[in-house]
């Protein structure tokens, strides 16, 4: 007989909280990155008003761990769990953040004709958030081997940043003219380079979970 | 005083400093070897190998009947008195085997203390009860007798709350303070080692944190052994943590790991309430 069935509960409901908050900065990430090729202002408003959703999911996670720590006396695992809780919500926030930063930039730029199409800038998000998403799913299904192979992917995402920032920067001298927009696209990929390392933070905390031991994936 | 140097002497006290260095550099005060133990024809101990060191507060957990009491009552073989054991194995004390016929039992326990869960003062006053077991060894003189039943009852951290009344009856004590003064009992005969049976099991939350800190500041001069139902007990008062389990070791490790990342899984789901 399981002698601790109200906690487990817990534990699950735990997770499925940071589940959906997870949900929610994905969905906001998403949505920052089409208001910027659509320069869809009222979007990009949107989101930097839904925020408040996601920073008010940390604190609910938060105030849940604080109980659960303070009524279950939690050692060993169930104390990763619920600490690794505490660390990924507070990740998945900064998530959120640099979804309103890239909002911000959005709104920066206005109508301003963008002076290229916006082509690599999605496929570097698109690499950060299948990175999210491998993270997530690793927290959910406690698989330290899969926050591995995620946090491989950081280093694709940083070679791709490191390009586009110098890309980005060439057009400036033949463009002095749109310096504000062009800087702020650059901003818009540092951000999203941010996620990935974010995402890498991630899946460092599963790999605490899972085997007890501290793994810096961005050495 | 004469006891107190005498045990300095013994046990070679170590610094602050010194006690802070790794086990492998302190002394092992018991080495435990392939001990088994039956009951008649049930086995209560299974091949136990375990070694406890100087300065530390060594706890052992597992559910009941795993075979910690028993155990730890081997330690200063008081095991001995059910008529029906029987032992195999070594235990070194001081690397001498107290389970050799020839060892004496009293000096085994002029050297061991124990504290019990329920507090079992003498019927007697409070300074009766600490000036017994000296009196017993031969003490005589008033002064170094009344030197013992302070220091004794200092060491203990109830001094303060006796001293105006040393001739009352122990049983006038709260429990808390029986249990203190069958600490500070234990201490008045300078011993080496301290095993504790779940001795705050029956106190409550206030009393059971003095006894904490007081078994903190003890193992600066004493080695103890506790067993422990209360897993946060063990977690925040021992150096080294024994998971037993019918009647086996199961993992023996720094507190620290047992609590954070235990090797073995059924420790885990001992330490996390799933079992026992």
């Amino acid at each position: 007989m399981n002698t601790r069935s109200v906690f487990d509960e817990n534990l699950k409901q735990l997770k499925e909280n940071l589940l959906d908050m997870a949900e929610q900065a994905e969905k906001a990430i998403k949505a920052s990155l089409e208001a910027l090729i659509a320069q869809d202002l009222d979007k990009a408003q949107s989101i930097i008003l839904r925020d408040k959703l996601i920073n008010e999911q940390e604190e609910k996670i938060i105030d849940h761990a604080t109980m659960l720590i303070a009524t279950e006396a939690p050692v060993a695992t169930d104390l990763r769990k619920i600490i690794v809780a505490l660390r990924v919500s507070s990740e998945i926030e900064r998530i959120g953040d640099l979804a309103v930063n890239i909002a911000k930039s959005t709104l920066h730029i206005g109508n301003e004709k963008h002076i290229k199409e916006i082509i690599e800038i999605p496929q570097m998000m698109d690499m950060a958030l299948e990175m999210m998403r491998d993270a997530i799913t690793s927290f959910y299904t406690e698989d330290a081997g899969l926050a591995r192979k995620c946090a491989e992917k950081d280093d694709q995402v940083d070679e791709t940043y490191g390009r586009l920032i110098k890309e980005l920067m060439g057009y400036i001298p033949e463009n002095p003219a749109a310096t504000n927009q062009i800087t702020q696209l650059a901003f818009v990929c540092r951000y999203i380079e941010r996620v990935a390392d974010h995402t890498t933070n991630i899946a460092e905390n599963v790999i605490f979970l899972v085997t007890g031991k501290r793994y810096d994936l961005n050495a | 005083m004469e006891v107190f140097t005498e045990k300095k002497n013994v046990k070679g006290i170590q610094s602050d400093g010194e006690s802070k260095k790794d086990a492998s550099k302190k002394s092992i005060v018991y080495d435990t070897k392939d001990l088994n133990l039956w009951y008649g024809e049930d086995q209560a101990l299974k091949n136990i190998n375990l070694s406890v060191y100087e300065n530390e507060v060594t706890a052992i957990i597992g559910p009941s009947g795993c075979g910690k009491s028993t155990y730890i009552k081997t330690l200063n073989r008081m095991v001995e008195m059910v008529p029906i054991v029987r032992i195999s194995g070594e235990i070194l004390y001081r690397e001498k085997n107290i389970l050799n016929k020839s060892y004496k039992v009293e000096d085994l326990r002029t050297r061991v203390g124990m504290v019990f869960q329920k507090p079992n003062p003498f019927p007697k006053s409070i300074y009766e009860n600490i000036a017994y077991g000296p009196k017993i060894h031969g003490i005589r003189s008033k002064k170094v007798l009344d030197e013992i039943v302070e220091e004794s009852l200092k060491g203990a951290a109830i001094w303060d709350e006796v001293k105006d009344r040393l001739n009352e009856n122990a049983y006038g004590l709260s429990g808390g303070q029986q249990q203190r003064l069958c600490i500070a009992r234990c201490l008045a005969i300078e011993p080496d080692v301290i095993l504790m049976d779940e001795p705050t099991s029956a106190l409550d939350p206030i009393s059971t944190s003095k006894i904490e800190s007081l078994i903190q500041e003890l193992k600066k001069n004493y080695s103890i052994i506790i067993v422990t139902h209360n897993m946060q007990q063990a977690a925040r008062i021992s150096d080294k943590t024994a998971f037993f389990l019918n009647g086996e070791v199961i993992e023996y490790e720094n507190t620290n790991k047992i609590f954070s990342n235990p090797s073995d899984k059924r420790t885990e789901d001992y330490i996390t309430g799933r079992f026992g």
